[in-house]
């Protein structure tokens, strides 16, 4: 499979030029990372570990100083390669409020492709596809600051699929959201992946959402620590734990088990697992 | 005496046009001093629009409210103090920094309770030492922090007021695990030093598990329960309906449970729910 998004010794720097002496802060001290067309990858890391930052030299808001940024094969770092990245690769962050900018649903589905100069009827269609797809198609002519949060997601990843994109990013897209809004997020980012095919990269401080994709990447102040399977890393609990993560619940009990000799896979990551082998050890027992 | 009591306490947006919504309806409620509270609901179950009348930013549309044996609203002269009694601390407060420094900002509240400077600056020290922030920041913008940073130079700007009730809504949303945790345990000492009443809203049931000593749970802008932590998770079935998420390692101990596992207690705590397991296996 060829690497849709790939960064490589990607170095990037904040300036500070409100100081009277500009001041420079490296974020990404080198940072080398492919990620494959289709992939489901969960990128985790502290605040300030520069996991936002990476994103967005992906999606060409951030120019790096140094090394290389490809996406959809194009160099990011190229101007006139700035909108087509953009159509192909987008972007939902964190504050739904943030992200909506018309007054209808659906005009704000269509916001996009009418810049994008699409025509009308194909607009229309699109943008009833989108709704559908994300299961806001009887909300099309609603207000979006009525909705609730989960909703103005919804509509804000409704407006990145009318665009087509091959790949989004997420930014923290749950972290505003109560457990019904992250739930229907959830499902929606997924369906996206699994049937529709498109690369995703999601953000999350969330652990119970990041076992649930392919594959974990870890951050660790602007470089990457870790790479592999939700459950090649989970297992590692001490690690994620001396950087600041988490583990989801099942895997700290399995961990904390194991360590009073009781025999369980340190790889479980998910309920189902953990009380399947519960059960076993307790038939066992009897 | 209970510090904060609700009589009946109803509350109505947009009474008399069509989008008319009762968001608390007839709440009796009696929360006594010194408990740690944690609030849960999903959105739109009334528990922001009830924390607002407790400290008089919304006037009950019928009911009533008592505030350490004081009927807010009957004299609207005391409102004022009545807001210094009870300290509420919005949701992402960072966003309500304002002031040129740390420092300035932190002493607004009790620079405006009229107290004299060395009082303030007392406060201000110990409620940024109870944040967790170090004294070199104090004569930096609040707009140079990170973002946990400010969030606690927010939350100490409350503090420094010394409220008798301190309500915090979603104090943790936004941050990483980290972060969030040493918050949430800054909180917890908060109360333990103070011995003072402190509400938080969250959505996150694990956190409400580990720290809370009641949990209030609304529903339908009422109260479904008001009760201890292994009450209301007693209960995890009917909070599941409701759409509220219960902690997963409750989930795991209720289906071990409903596969013939003989467990009695609640589990809502992964360590607890260790110690469980470990007895089970001895036992055999």
């Amino acid at each position: 499979m060829e690497n849709f998004l790939s960064a490589k010794d990607l170095r990037f720097s904040y300036i500070n030029e409100s100081a009277e002496e500009p001041t420079e802060t490296e974020v990404l001290h080198g940072v080398s990372l492919d990620i494959k067309k289709g992939e489901f990858v969960a990128l985790l890391g502290h605040n300030g570990s520069g996991k936002s930052t990476l994103a967005k030299c992906f999606n060409a808001i951030n120019t790096a100083q140094s090394g290389s940024v490809f996406s959809c094969g194009l160099d990011a770092s190229k101007e006139e390669n700035v909108l087509p990245i953009r159509q192909r690769v987008g972007m939902v962050f964190q504050n739904p409020d943030n992200q909506i900018v018309a007054t209808i649903v659906e005009e704000d589905v269509a916001f996009a492709l009418e810049n994008m100069g699409v025509e009308p009827k194909e607009i229309r269609r699109r943008v009833d596809d989108a709704l559908k797809t994300v299961d806001m198609y009887d909300y099309r002519e609603h207000a979006p600051h009525k909705l609730s949060g989960g909703q103005k997601q919804r509509v804000a990843i409704a407006g990145l699929i009318a665009m087509r994109p091959e790949c989004i990013l997420l930014d923290e897209p749950t972290a505003m959201l109560d457990p019904k809004g992250r739930a229907e997020v959830m499902k929606t980012i997924k369906m996206l992946n699994k049937e529709m095919g498109v690369t995703i990269v999601l953000i999350t401080h969330y652990m119970e959402e990041a076992a649930q994709a392919d594959r974990v990447v870890v951050a660790d102040s602007g470089n990457i620590i870790m790479d592999g399977t939700p459950k090649q890393i989970f297992s590692q609990v001490e690690r994620l734990r001396s950087i600041g993560l988490d583990v989801p619940q099942v895997t700290e009990l399995v961990y904390l088990l194991r360590k009073e000799g009781v025999d369980l896979d340190a790889e479980t990551i998910t309920e189902d697992e953990c009380v399947e082998q519960l059960l076993n050890i307790f038939k066992k027992s009897n | 005496m209970p510090i904060i009591k609700t009589e009946g306490l109803t509350y109505v947006y947009g009474e008399g046009t069509p989008f008319c919504k009762t968001a608390v309806d007839n709440v009796d409620l009696e929360i006594e001093e010194g408990e740690l509270v944690g609030i849960i609901g999903h959105t739109g179950s009334g528990k922001s629009t009830l924390i607002q009348h407790f400290n008089g930013l919304l006037k009950p549309t019928s009911g009533k409210v008592f505030i350490d044996g004081e009927q807010l609203w009957k004299d609207k002269s005391h409102l004022r103090d009545i807001r210094f009694k009870v300290g509420l601390v919005f949701q992402y407060p960072e966003y309500q920094l304002f002031e040129e420094s740390v420092y300035k900002d932190i002493a607004f509240g009790p620079k405006n309770m009229g107290l004299s400077d060395s009082e303030i600056d007392k406060r201000v020290r110990e409620s940024m030492r109870m944040v967790g922030l170090s004294e070199d920041i104090m004569e930096k913008s609040p707009f140079e922090l990170s973002g946990g940073q400010k969030r606690r130079a927010a939350i100490a700007g409350v503090m420094a007021m010394d409220p008798k009730v301190l309500i915090l809504d979603e104090p943790a949303s936004g941050l990483d695990p980290k972060g969030r945790d040493a918050i949430l345990a800054q909180i917890r000492e908060y109360h333990q030093q103070k011995k003072n009443t402190v509400m938080m809203v969250s959505h996150s049931m694990e956190d409400i598990a580990k720290h809370t000593t009641k949990i209030l749970v609304m529903n339908k802008a009422k109260v479904f329960c008001y009760d201890t932590p292994v009450n209301v998770f007693h209960r995890s079935k009917e909070l599941e309906q409701m759409g509220l998420a219960v902690p997963q390692i409750t989930r795991v101990f209720n289906r071990l449970k409903a596969a013939g596992v003989p467990i009695d207690d609640d589990v809502y705590t992964v360590e607890f729910g260790k110690k469980l397991i470990m007895r089970l296996l001895e036992n055999r």
